[in-house]
Formats: C-alpha cells, sequence, structure tokens
C-alpha cells in the first residue's frame, strides 16, 4: 500500500511540475499576473509529494518491504536500520529520486527566500526549475522506476557492502546538494535571458545560490575522497575515476562561476561570460549524471549501466543544454558588457582565474571522455588515468595558485606592477624562504616539488593575510565584510589543500609484509607491533579482526583492522585500521592469512593528508561565511519591510 | 574475480552498484629500494583489465595478482621499467596503460590542455587590450544606482 | 565573425551530444587485443588427456585453427560450448582448447558431461600462456591461419542469437574460417 502512496506521489509530482514549468513561465512572457502566482504554490507542492514519495520508499524499506523490488535488490533482512535507510539512495533508483526530491527541496528554498525578488523573475526561476524537474521526474518513471513491485521475496539480496558504512549515509546527499544545487544560479541565469535584463542585481541575486551549492559539492567531494580513503584500503584518496570527475567539473566551474559573479555585480563585466559559465556548471552536473548512469564508461563506481537510460538522459541533455545554449547564441550579443579596466586590474585577474578554471575543466573533460572519442574512431578502447591527469593538473594550477595570491591584492579597474610588487615583495620573499627551508629541514629529503607546493601554500597565506591588512586599513575589523571573509577563507584553504597534497604525494610511505603475532616492523620511524588476531562476529558478516600497536618514543597507538565476509556475498572487506594525525596519518590494512598465523599486512605513513580535507572544510566555510553576508540578509529585510509597509497602505486606503 | 566476468550481465542484475574489490596484499621482496619503486609505479600505472577502472595495485582480481607477479618477477630479473611496460602492452595493448602513449592516435589528449591554455592566453590578451582602449564611459555599478535599478523594478511589476 | 562567438558553445556542444551517441554503442570494456595480425605466441604444454605428451602451437602450422579458452569453473563457456562442438563436428573446425586456470579431474568430467569438441586440451594451470596471448577473462577464442598468424580474437561467448554481439556469432565466424581456409 505505502508503496503505491509514493508511486501515486511521484506521478502527481511529475503533474506539478508540468504546471509549475508551463503557468508561470507562460505567464511571465505574456504578462499574465495570475498565471505567474501559480510559481510558488506549485514548488511548494512539488516538495511535499516528493517527500511523500521519498518517505514511502524509506519506509518500504525500513518495513522489508521485500515485494518491491528496488527494496528486495537493495538490502536484505539482517541490514541494520541506519543502513536500510542510506539504502533508499544506495542504487540507480533511489538515487535519482534522492536527486529529484532535493531539486524540489532547492526549488522551495528559491520560493521561500526570494521575497526580494520580483515576482516575474522568481516565476521564471522556478518555472525553469519545474522544466528540470519534469525530465528527471519523468526520467525516474519511465526507466527508473523505485516502487516496481515484483513477487514477495523471501528475503532481499543485500546492499553492496562496501556502502554499509557511514560514508555513503552522507557523502550522496551532500554531493547531490552540491549537484542539483548549481541548477539554481543556472535558472537564475535562463530567467534574466528570457526576461532580458542581466544586471547586477541579477548577479546579486545568484551569488549566495552559487555559494551555498558550491559549499555542498565541496562538502560532498570531500567527504567521497575521505571515505575511499579509509573505506577501499588502498591509501588513496582520489583517482582521476570518471565519477570522480564527474563531480569535480561542476565543482571548478561553479568556483569559476562564483568569481565571475563578483565582477558582474561589482563591476557590471563579464555578464555574457558569467551566464555561460552558469550554464556550464549545471550541465555538467547533467553530464556527469550522463557519463555515470548510462554505461558509456567505465567506472569504479558506475551504476548498472542500460541503454535505454542512456538514450533517454542523452535527449534530455540535449534539450536542457542545447535549449539554454540556444538562447545564449540568440541574446549573447544584447547582454554583453562594455567596462573598461586595464590589464593588470582585479577584474583581469579574475579573468585569468575563470580562464584557468575553465582550462583544468577542458582538460578533465578531454581525459575522461577521451576513451569514447578514441574507440569512435575506430581506434579501440584507450585507458587515460592518474598519471595523465595528475601531470596537467600540476601544470594548470601552479599559475592559478600563484594568480590568486597576487589577484587579491590587485585593485579594481587598473594597477601598475610597483604597487603591485610592493605589496608582494614580502609575500613572495617568505614563501620562497619558507617552502626550502621547511622542506630542506623538516622533511625526509629535499625535492623541488615539496619545496614549490608548501611555498604555494605560505605564498597564498601571506598575500591573503596582506589583504586583510589592507582591509584593517580602510576600515574596523567589525565593519570588513563577511563576504571578504568567505575568501579569505576559501583561500586559506586551498592553501593547506595544496600542501597537504603535495606532501602526501611526496612523501607518503607503504609497505606490504608479512607479519605474524609477536612480530614488528618499523616504517617512518614508527614500530608496528602485530600484537594478535581474533575472530569477530557481526549483525551480518564475519570475519578477523587484528591488533596493532603503534609506538615511537612516548607515543603509543592500538589500531585494529579487520576482514570482514559479508553474509550475503562471497567478497572480502577491508577495514583499515587509521590513526588520523595533524601531520601524518598511519593506516593499517589486513590482507590474507598466509598460514602458521602469519598475515600479509599493508601498512602506510602518510604525512600531512589531514591536510587535504581540513583544506576542504576552510573552503566550504569560507563558502558558507560568502554566502551569509549581510548584504543578501539586508537585501531580504529590506524587502520584507517594504511588503509590510506597503500592507499597511493598502490597509489604510481600503 | 576473473571467473565472474562473462557472468557480469548475471551479476549486474543482483548488484546494481558495481564497486572494487579491494587492493591484493603481496609481500613482495626487493633487492633494492630502485626495484620496490619501479614495482609500485608499475601497479599505481597499469589497469586491471578485468575491472571497473582500477590499477592492478588497487585490485584483488585474480588478473591483477597474476599480472602483479609478472611485474615482480620481472623486475627482480633487472628488468627497467620500460622494458616491462613493453611486455604488457605487447599482449594487452595500451588499454593496459594509464599512462597513455604519445602517438597520432593520443595527439589531441596530449597537446589539447596546453592548446586551451594558449588559445585561452590570446583570447585574454585580447580581451585585455580592447577593453583598456575603450573610453571608461559605464562607470561601476554602485550601490546607490543599483538600488534605484530594484526599486524601479519593483515599481514596474507591482 | 563576432556574433559567431555566441554559437560557438552550442557547436561545440553538439559534437560533444554525437560524440556521447557514438559512445553509447560501444562497449566500454572491450581491450582491443595487440596480438590480432601477429603470430601466435609458441607454447608448448602438457595436455590434459596425456599429460605426458606435449603439444606445441607449431604442431598446427599449415592448418586454420581455433583456440578456445574454456574452464569448468566459466559459466558462459557452458553457453558457447553447444556452438564450439557444431563447429567442430558439423563443419570440421580444428578447434583447440586451453583448459585455463582449472583442476585436470573437474576439467575432464566437464568435457565428459558436455562433450569433447577439442582436437586437444592443453592444459594452463597458472594461466601463464594466457596471459602471453592477452587473454584477460574466459571464454575467449583466437583464430589462427595457415602460417600461424592470430587473425581475429573473439572476446566473450560465441553464440547463434541476433540480439548478441554479431561479431562473436557462429554464422560470422564459420564464413571467416573459409576465407582463411582458401587462403594458400
Amino acid at each position: 500500500m505505502i508503496p503505491e502512496i509514493g508511486q501515486i506521489a511521484l506521478i502527481l509530482a511529475l503533474g506539478i511540475a508540468v504546471i509549475q514549468a508551463f503557468f508561470p513561465l507562460a505567464g511571465a512572457q505574456l504578462g499574465i499576473r495570475s498565471w505567474v502566482n501559480v510559481a510558488r504554490p506549485a514548488a511548494n507542492l512539488q516538495l511535499l509529494f516528493m517527500l511523500i514519495a521519498f518517505g514511502s520508499l524509506m519506509y518500504a524499506f525500513i518495513d522489508f518491504d521485500f515485494s518491491v523490488k528496488y527494496v528486495a535488490t537493495n538490502s536484505n533482512s539482517k541490514l541494520p536500520t541506519i543502513y536500510r535507510i542510506s539504502a533508499v539512495w544506495g542504487g540507480h533508483e533511489g538515487s535519482l529520486l534522492l536527486w529529484a526530491t532535493i531539486l524540489a527541496v532547492w526549488s522551495f528554498a528559491v520560493s521561500l527566500f526570494s521575497r526580494s525578488i520580483p515576482d516575474v523573475m522568481v516565476a521564471r526561476v522556478l518555472g525553469v526549475l519545474g522544466l528540470v524537474s519534469i525530465g528527471f521526474l519523468a526520467f525516474t518513471l519511465l526507466t527508473s522506476n523505485p516502487f516496481e513491485r515484483i513477487p514477495m521475496q523471501a528475503d532481499g539480496h543485500d546492499l553492496n557492502p562496501l556502502l554499509q558504512d557511514f560514508g555513503l549515509a552522507v557523502h550522496p546527499p551532500m554531493l547531490y546538494m552540491g549537484y542539483v544545487g548549481l541548477v539554481v544560479p543556472f535558472a537564475f541565469a535562463i530567467a534574466a535571458m528570457l526576461g532580458g535584463r542581466l544586471d547586477a542585481a541579477w548577479a546579486r541575486w545568484s551569488r549566495p545560490w552559487t555559494n551555498i551549492a558550491w559549499l555542498f559539492l565541496t562538502i560532498g567531494i570531500s567527504l567521497g575522497s575521505w571515505w575511499a580513503y579509509y573505506e577501499l584500503g588502498w591509501g588513496g584518496w582520489w583517482f582521476w575515476d570518471p565519477v570522480e570527475n564527474a563531480s569535480f567539473m561542476p565543482w571548478l566551474v561553479a568556483t569559476a562561476l562564483m568569481h565571475s559573479l563578483a565582477v558582474t555585480e561589482k563591476r557590471g563585466a563579464f555578464k555574457a561570460w558569467t551566464v555561460l559559465l552558469a550554464i556550464f556548471a549545471f550541465s555538467l552536473s547533467l553530464l556527469g549524471t550522463f557519463l555515470v548512469r548510462s554505461g558509456v564508461l567505465t567506472s569504479v563506481h558506475a551504476f548498472a549501466s542500460d541503454p535505454t537510460r542512456g538514450v533517454f538522459i542523452l535527449g534530455f541533455l540535449a534539450l536542457v543544454i542545447g535549449g539554454s545554449l540556444a538562447l545564449f547564441a540568440a541574446r549573447g550579443k544584447s547582454i554583453r558588457s562594455y567596462v573598461s579596466f586595464d590589464l593588470l586590474s582585479r577584474e583581469s585577474a579574475l579573468l585569468l582565474n575563470n580562464v584557468l578554471l575553465v582550462v583544468v575543466t577542458f582538460m578533465v573533460l578531454l581525459g575522461t571522455i577521451y576513451p569514447i572519442i578514441h574507440n569512435a574512431f575506430g581506434w579501440g578502447n584507450l585507458s587515460v588515468g592518474k598519471p595523465y591527469f595528475d601531470l596537467f593538473f600540476v601544470i594548470l594550477t601552479v599559475p592559478l595558485a600563484i594568480g590568486l595570491g597576487a589577484g587579491q591584492l590587485l585593485r579594481w579597474k587598473r594597477d601598475t606592477v610597483t604597487n603591485l610588487f610592493s605589496k608582494v615583495r614580502t609575500a613572495l620573499i617568505i614563501s620562497v624562504v619558507a617552502g626550502v627551508a621547511a622542506t630542506a629541514l623538516l622533511m625526509p629529503n629535499f625535492t623541488f616539488s615539496a619545496a614549490l607546493g608548501i611555498g604555494l601554500g605560505v605564498w597564498i597565506v601571506c598575500t591573503t593575510g596582506k589583504a586583510i591588512r589592507e582591509q584593517l586599513k580602510a576600515r574596523s575589523f567589525t565593519s570588513i565584510p563577511r563576504g571578504f571573509w568567505g575568501m579569505a577563507f576559501a583561500h586559506i584553504g586551498v592553501a593547506f589543500f595544496a600542501v597537504g597534497i603535495t606532501l602526501t604525494s611526496v612523501y607518503s610511505i607503504e609497505k606490504d609484509i608479512r607479519l605474524a603475532p609477536g612480530e614488528s616492523y618499523e616504517l617512518g620511524g614508527f614500530n608496528f607491533a602485530f600484537d594478535k588476531i581474533n575472530t569477530i562476529s557481526g549483525p551480518n558478516y564475519s570475519g578477523n579482526r587484528g591488533t596493532i600497536t603503534i609506538t615511537r618514543d612516548e607515543f603509543e597507538t592500538v589500531l585494529h583492522p579487520e576482514k570482514r565476509t559479508y553474509f550475503s556475498s562471497s567478497m572480502p572487506m577491508t577495514e583499515a585500521g587509521i590513526d588520523a594525525g595533524f601531520t601524518r596519518d598511519l593506516f593499517v590494512a589486513l590482507g590474507e592469512p598466509l598460514g602458521d598465523g602469519a598475515w600479509a599486512v599493508r601498512l602506510y605513513h602518510k604525512p600531512f593528508i589531514r591536510w587535504i580535507w581540513l583544506g576542504t572544510i576552510i573552503m566550504a566555510l569560507g563558502g558558507f561565511l560568502a554566502a551569509t553576508d549581510k548584504r543578501y540578509l539586508r537585501m531580504a529585510s529590506r524587502a520584507r519591510r517594504q511588503r509590510r509597509q506597503a500592507a499597511v497602505t493598502v490597509g489604510a486606503t481600503a | 574475480m576473473n571467473r565472474m566476468l562473462y557472468q557480469l550481465p548475471l551479476a549486474l542484475l543482483l548488484l546494481i552498484f558495481t564497486l572494487p574489490l579491494f587492493a591484493g596484499i603481496e609481500t613482495y621482496t626487493f633487492e633494492t629500494p630502485e626495484q620496490e619503486r619501479i614495482y609500485h609505479k608499475l601497479t599505481e600505472e597499469l589497469r586491471c583489465l578485468v575491472c571497473q577502472n582500477q590499477n592492478i595495485a588497487g585490485s584483488n582480481a585474480e588478473l591483477a595478482q597474476d599480472l602483479r607477479k609478472k611485474a615482480y618477477e620481472q623486475v627482480k630479473q633487472g628488468k627497467s621499467e620500460d622494458e616491462v611496460v613493453k611486455w604488457m602492452v605487447d599482449r594487452y595493448g595500451d588499454f593496459v596503460l594509464y599512462r597513455p602513449p604519445v602517438k597520432a592516435t593520443t595527439l589531441f589528449l596530449w597537446v589539447g590542455p596546453l592548446l586551451f591554455l594558449l588559445i585561452a592566453f590570446v583570447v585574454l590578451w585580447r580581451i585585455g587590450r580592447t577593453r583598456r582602449n575603450q573610453s571608461s564611459e559605464t562607470d561601476p555599478v554602485d550601490e546607490q544606482s543599483l538600488e534605484q535599478a530594484r526599486h524601479m523594478l519593483e515599481k514596474k511589476e507591482s | 565573425m563576432k556574433s559567431m562567438r555566441y554559437i560557438l558553445p552550442l557547436l561545440l556542444f553538439t559534437a560533444l551530444l554525437a560524440l556521447l551517441l557514438k559512445g553509447l554503442g560501444q562497449d566500454p570494456k572491450e581491450v582491443p587485443s595487440p596480438l590480432v595480425g601477429k603470430l601466435a605466441p609458441a607454447f608448448t604444454a602438457p595436455q590434459l588427456h596425456v599429460p605426458e605428451k606435449q603439444f606445441s602451437a607449431s604442431d598446427m602450422n599449415g592448418k586454420v585453427w581455433i583456440l578456445n579458452v574454456w574452464a569448468s569453473w566459466c559459466f558462459s563457456c557452458r553457453a558457447e560450448h553447444e556452438l564450439v562442438t557444431r563447429m567442430a563436428r558439423e563443419h570440421g573446425i580444428v578447434v583447440v582448447g586451453l583448459n585455463y586456470k582449472d583442476e585436470p579431474a573437474d576439467a575432464k568430467a566437464w568435457l565428459q558431461q558436455f562433450g569433447n569438441p577439442y582436437v586437444t586440451s592443453v592444459m594452463d594451470p597458472e594461466g601463464d600462456i594466457g596471459i602471453e596471448y592477452g587473454v584477460y577473462g574466459v571464454p575467449e577464442s583466437f583464430i589462427i591461419d595457415k602460417a600461424g598468424v592470430i587473425r581475429r580474437k573473439v572476446i566473450g561467448p560465441i553464440n547463434d542469437s541476433p540480439d548478441e554481439k554479431p561479431q562473436n556469432s557462429v554464422d560470422e565466424l564459420l564464413a571467416f574460417l573459409s576465407k582463411l581456409e582458401a587462403e594458400s
């Protein structure tokens, strides 16, 4: 019964999406007030029905309803409740439902927090969101219905053991919030083009939404990488897998978009470019959906491939992206901005940032789809992997980091080389000296890449510090806008991230070793002693659990790596034992038993790996600060006040 | 895992998500640190052909184990990295390499990013020059005019 | 030219779309074999039924033959076995089996049960010969001509259904074999 309610709710949501798309868009274009007013209630109803649908599927999982195909495929009676909840988005159909639900959440948020924006604009935005919603709901209902019934099964199959983890519970919702969130600046851009009015106000409305979507995307991606790191047992945190790239490309473009929006708002420049970036950001998140779900690429975590789904998404891509780019082609000329700035100016620096980020995106896209290109030309399959991406990523992001530091000290419109140089001189000297000295004195051996990484980190921190001082010269601490702090934090996050990546990739050491209880091995100055191994049994698995004591001088810690066999599948799973630290991680994974009580054990010493995620957390914090800048809140409260005043006036005259 | 390869369609009915197997762990010993380095680099950059996009270091599939063993044996015999790579390519083709070789069919892959960069800089340079030459008639949008615009907008629409 | 610049994204996207559409029809997992067109790697190995006797790839010089990689644990081998048998019995195709990573007892029992179309089966318990031939899954088949050159690699089971991979269909392979047979 409950699944049928979910099914009906989903169909109704599709109906409402049609209404949400048609009436507001048509109303805005034709100037029919009552049609325009449909937008907000439609968005609210849409969310209501999506929540009913989503809740129904969740209920089916909690209720062990194995007559629902999706439930029977992705859970079983022994699966702990928490994983039965996260199993809702553990497979293709459910994750699509999550996508559509989150889209409804964003639409609702727009209808709620857009009081300061003219109704016609809001109607257009919600209309575009409705169009996207139609596509995803139709896709779900026609090709990937999560509520499909089958004869009642005695028990379900299982959720992939790898997914039975906290990481899965939080990673997809966060990631999707980011992915889908990019639809909002996209909708704003389309709405603005439809209305023919791309002004600073439009950029100002888009900015907080872009920041928040970016913030979720940042958190989502880093959760995924953290999860891969502790769960997969190969000590890596990024593999440049198509799925990873599919999330990284929208992130890169969203980052460019945030910067470009700043210029459009402050200086009225780059309008056409900003619109294009808004379209690209969301297009790449749709493209990611296609790459992951259509089976055109082999990926570590691709969904079951199905060509009919692929054709459907491709058609959808053609409509949404093709439609918006066609609109851009038609309107592009009229939204050109003529604002002058010098070759050396804040504008140029931000343009450089944009260009480099877009080139990185192109590189990632090229590497990701090159196997398809290669095959399409009849040259057979090809692999493009980490060595390729790593190489170009470094080549392209080093100038980005240097420009980042200098750019935040440049003046708008026009600046001079002498002026810039006088500002960065100290930072330049400190970063070169610190990079070389820290590598030579603190690291096991001197390498150029480590010096470069540390140097760049220091450079970013110093220039950001300088920018803060410049702000303090002009105004009091409390009157520095939050937007500025957002920028400062995000940039410092980049510094931590850069240092973390460099040091962990240069100085990580790993050893695969045979250890019997009582034996020990020394790695990176730490003594790893294999004390014992026990058998363990969990709710739906059994396995072995090792006890390894790690000591160095005063320091001592005990790790418990596990090897599990889940009852539902024959694949053994490893649970690594990790001691996380500010300057290094110690990582132990169990391999196979080698007889005589000995085990194959993998040991890792990973310096500064936490700085990678620390950096992303600081970046996300920056995004939060920027999104909650008083200006946006002021904008909202002023609108509220005006509305109230208007109501009073109306009341008085009546 | 290799045994399961052609049973995949069946397996897929059961497993919607296909996720990786775990890192295989062997306790190989090497004569020199250089050999160990080469071995690790090889296993990181060679693809496990039967897996869903994993290197042979990161997979415990049977074929990955076999290829690791072959790589190890050759490294231990003193073969260079290039020689082992050639050995692999002779049998499995370029597909086995995560670092595609530079040749006619991969030229665009390797030159593309630099080409984009070049084009981007040319465009950037030209924009910078034309923008400077324009007279600065349009002033930066200040708070006040923005506010006015917004006001007018709202009046018009309500 | 100036107005072109706003259409450019649309054009690039259209090209990408066409590419992705083409990509949908491709199999991203199939590994093209570099051995096609090259001499079949030489090997000498004990035969399954008479382990004391060795088989060499060079024994087949002057003949068109198929090296069919199979194993008793391989599920899809069972599916193609009937077709391999038909090719051998009805069309007189010479098929040598490469018994890949198998237990001899299991392998013999399997042939007992499903029939033995092979001229002989060669044992490859560790998969070493398999690696020489670039085998990455079972079943696979190599079609080798009179000069000992690998002319085609069949990846996955041979089929006789129009819904499956056309390049693996029995009719297609028989036609190809008779073409090779006609070569001098």
